[in-house]
This record gives structure tokens, C-alpha cells and sequence, in this order.
């Protein structure tokens, strides 16, 4: 495998956790702010806001000496930011039922608190997938091209599949748990590729 | 072009020939959470949440006799009475036309009836074209019902009935279909309590939310139409309602409700029968609740 489809794979998985999280978001708040339009509007702000905020810090990160390896990082902390939601998300959507009354401003707190951690992360994704593939200012926009396909492709099927079969077979803590290991085992992937110094 | 050409005879046909029953669509209204059309047939005004065919007709009011209850399911959502005659604190998840709200509150003047419904287009529709009237007792909460219900259930509030129509139309809140969500509807029932639910007979889901309600609640009683996909649950905190004169009940009930065109006698032949359902279905839970999906198959 070489190094660019190891980095496409990573791209394409990030692409996938993040529109399942998404999805999986609503689900979770629910039972608590109802499934409104504006549950939806407080999920999908929180998300485009951590992932305008992950793009700044990756394309920052990127800057110097980018490595497989602090890519790999990335990942990993992402599943550790994520996966605790199956332990918190009650207590903490508990809190801010009690002492938020309007299920808008509820629903958009309890998402900041919930998703926007993972999301910060996984949308570091992109511009450090970017910077790691572009290798001459000619083909910059090519690659950055392709790279935006594969992520966006992964956020497309990562939508489908979780909203038309995984919602029917899995609980959500269940599907939360697979995301997680998704996200350590490309996290590994990087790290092992990494390790053995394959050619671009 | 076809269904345009159909509609455009409709109406010509409804002006030209008024009283003949061809239904006329007095008010459409896209809203927030649904398509909400009004429809006038003769003397009856009919509320719908949907386009499609097998799914119409949501809530009726005959204008010439507005007590009379056109649908079976707000008939067999009556008999809820059987088991609490006197209900003085009633929630009701879903307003749809109001129908059965304000048969209550007529059958039960000082009775104060707390109605939660989503839409604002809903209740704006209701009073519009189905008559329904906030007042002193009856009040309406625009609200998502599991939000209410939490809210209440902080709030300490209890309930001798609570009534859950909420299930109409194309979509149905997922939410509201959860062990969790009959959990917190189940500590809201004051003892002695009823709750009567409006859902499916058909498909997938109904086997799911057999189990699911079996799980809360321990039993219930299964109200079946013939006529519609619809089914009724009648529960109690306490397990299935049962009464010993459960037939004389319903004839002194009966005498009440004519006006509503409501007969409970017929009813109670069908209320101890046993579970068609598949028994080992997965119970709905926050976790696992696909119930538009299960719907659908």
C-alpha cells in the first residue's frame, strides 16, 4: 500500500465518522430537545463551526515537519474525544435540560459540549490529508481535488449507511463504538505505515 | 398533469354540484413539520397530514352534528373511560383537529386538560376550521411531547389520563416510541390512572411496539379496527385495566356518549384477546428505535 492511498483511506474514513456522528447527533439529543428543525439547526451550526475551527488548527499543524505519525495522533484522539460520549451524554444533557429552558439554545449547548471536540479533530483532517499528498505547487489543486472526493465521498456514505441500515441493526452506542474503532484502526494504519517509511 | 386535471374536475364538479360529496381541499398549508390539508366533503371538514391515500383523513367534524365523532379511533380512544370515569387532570400528546380534547372537556367541565402539539399550524387549523377554543381548563402547549413530558415529570405533575395521538401521518417521531419515553409517561399516571395510545395495527412496527408497551407496562388491552390501520392501547400503571362490571360501565358510558356517537359496549368483546403479535420482537428503545424504517417494510 503506499503512502497516498493509506492517506486517501484516512481521509475517506474521517469523511465517514463525521456525517455519521452527525447523524447519530440527533438521535442522541431527542429524548431530552425533541427532534425539531432547530435540534437539526443546533447540530449541523455546531458541526460547521468545529469543522471551520479543525481546518484553521490542521492547516496550522500541517506547517511544520508534517509527519504520518502526528497525522495518526489526529485520529486517535479523535476516537478518545468521541467514544466517552456513550458514558457522559446523559448526565451531561441532564445538566442543561435542568437549567436551560429553551430546547433551541439547550439543543445548541448540548451539541457544542457533546460534538464539537471529535469534530475540531476530524476536520483537522483535510488540509493536513492536503499537505501531505501536495508535493509540488503545480499539482496542489489536483490533489487537493482529489482528496476533497474521497473525504466527501466518505461523508456520503457514512450518511447512507448509517440513516438507511445501521440505525436498524445496532443500537447507537453500538455504531458509536464502531466509529471509534474505525478511527484507531486507521489511526494504527498511519502509524504502521509511518514506521516502515513507504514511498509517496 | 393527470392529478392536476382530477383536482380541476373536483372542484368544478364541488362548485357547480354544492352538497354533493365530492371532497373540496378548503386549506393547504405547508408547515414546519407536515403538509396540513383541510378538506370539506358535504357537511364534513376532515384535517390530513399527508398526501398519500392510505393515510388521509387524520381528524373529522361534521358541522351539522360537530359532537358526533366521524372516526373510529377517537371512538375506541374513548373507551379509556371505562377504567377512569372521572378524570380531572388529562394530558393529551397531539391536538390534530381537537376532537377528542373537546369531548372532554365537555363530558368534563372542570376537568383541566393540558393539549401538547407540535405545530402551530396544527392548533392555528384547529381553531380555523375545526372550532376548537383554548380556555380556562383546556389549554393548548405548543411543544415537542417528550420535552413536555420531561418537563412536567420535573415539574411533579400527575395525570388520571393521559392520551397519546401523536402518531399521524407520513412521519412518525421516534422519540416518542421508546421504552424510555412510555417509561417517563408511565411516572406521570397518577394510581388508578389510564393511558390510551393512537398507533399502528400494520406493518413491522406494530410487533415492536407491542413488546415495547408489554415491557413498560406489563399488558394492555388491544383495540383494533377493522375499518383503518389504526389500533388503540389501553394501559394502566398497574398493568392491563381490568373492572368487574365492566359491562354495565360501558352501558351507563354509552348512555353519556351518544351524543359522540360513541358505543363502548361494542368494544369490550375484543378487549381480553390474545397477543397476535410477535412476542420476541425488539423492544423500541433510545438506542434502537428504526420505527420509520419498521414502517415502511
Amino acid at each position: 500500500m503506499s503512502m497516498h492511498t493509506v492517506i486517501y483511506t484516512l481521509a475517506f474514513v474521517g469523511g465517514f465518522v463525521i456525517m455519521s456522528l452527525e447523524l447519530l447527533g440527533g438521535r442522541v439529543l431527542a429524548p431530552y430537545f425533541g427532534s425539531s428543525i432547530h435540534v437539526w439547526g443546533s447540530i449541523i451550526t455546531i458541526f460547521m463551526l468545529s469543522l471551520s475551527i479543525g481546518y484553521l488548527l490542521g492547516g496550522r499543524l500541517s506547517v511544520k515537519e508534517p509527519s504520518l505519525k502526528k497525522f495518526a495522533i489526529v485520529f486517535l484522539m479523535a476516537a478518545v474525544f468521541l467514544y466517552p460520549l456513550v458514558y457522559y451524554s446523559e448526565a451531561v444533557m441532564m445538566i442543561i435540560f435542568e437549567h436551560v429552558e429553551d430546547p433551541r439554545y439547550g439543543s445548541l449547548l448540548a451539541s457544542g459540549m457533546l460534538f464539537a471536540l471529535p469534530t475540531i479533530l476530524l476536520g483537522m483532517i483535510s488540509p493536513y490529508s492536503v499537505r501531505l499528498l501536495v508535493q509540488t505547487t503545480e499539482e496542489s489543486g489536483y490533489m487537493a481535488g482529489r482528496l476533497y472526493f474521497v473525504s466527501t465521498l466518505g461523508s456520503a456514505i457514512g450518511t447512507l449507511a448509517t440513516s438507511f441500515y445501521l440505525v436498524l441493526y445496532f443500537e447507537v452506542n453500538t455504531i458509536l463504538g464502531g466509529l471509534t474503532v474505525s478511527l484507531l484502526a486507521v489511526g494504527v494504519l498511519a502509524i504502521v505505515t509511518h514506521r516502515r517509511g513507504l514511498p509517496s | 398533469m393527470s392529478r392536476v386535471f382530477k383536482q380541476s374536475v373536483v372542484l368544478l364538479l364541488s362548485i357547480l354540484l354544492p352538497g354533493v360529496s365530492y371532497a373540496r381541499i378548503i386549506h393547504t398549508e405547508r408547515s414546519l413539520y407536515s403538509t396540513i390539508l383541510i378538506d370539506q366533503r358535504g357537511s364534513i371538514v376532515c384535517m390530513q397530514f399527508s398526501v398519500r391515500r392510505e393515510q388521509r383523513n387524520q381528524s373529522c367534524r361534521d358541522a351539522n352534528d360537530p359532537q358526533r365523532m366521524v372516526f373510529t379511533y377517537s371512538k375506541m380512544m374513548m373507551a379509556a373511560l371505562l377504567f377512569q370515569p372521572n378524570p380531572q387532570r388529562i394530558l393529551v400528546i397531539g391536538l390534530g383537529g381537537g376532537t377528542v380534547p373537546t369531548a372532554l372537556a365537555q363530558l368534563f367541565p372542570d376537568a383541566k386538560i393540558s393539549v401538547v402539539e407540535i405545530d402551530p399550524a396544527v392548533v392555528k387549523a384547529a381553531e380555523d376550521y375545526f372550532d376548537f377554543r383554548e380556555t380556562e381548563n383546556t389549554r393548548v402547549i405548543v411543544s415537542d411531547g417528550r420535552v413536555y413530558t420531561k418537563r412536567a415529570l420535573a415539574r411533579k405533575e400527575r395525570y388520571d389520563l393521559i392520551m397519546l395521538d401523536a402518531f399521524n401521518g407520513d412521519y412518525i417521531p421516534e422519540h416518542l416510541m421508546t421504552r424510555e419515553y412510555l417509561e417517563e409517561t408511565k411516572q406521570l399516571l397518577n394510581p388508578g390512572a389510564v393511558l390510551v395510545a393512537n398507533t399502528f395495527s400494520i406493518s413491522e412496527l406494530y410487533h415492536h411496539e407491542s413488546t415495547t408497551y408489554t415491557a413498560v407496562f406489563g399488558g394492555f388491552i388491544n383495540l383494533k379496527s377493522a375499518s383503518s390501520s389504526n389500533r388503540v392501547i389501553i394501559t394502566t400503571p398497574e398493568g392491563t385495566p381490568r373492572v368487574d362490571n365492566l359491562s354495565e360501565r360501558a352501558a351507563s358510558l354509552d348512555a353519556l356518549l351518544r351524543p359522540y356517537d360513541v358505543k363502548l359496549s361494542g368494544y369490550i368483546d375484543e378487549f381480553y384477546k390474545k397477543p397476535d403479535w410477535n412476542t420476541v420482537a425488539r423492544i423500541l428503545t433510545d438506542q434502537f428505535s428504526p420505527a420509520n424504517l419498521l414502517q415502511s417494510k
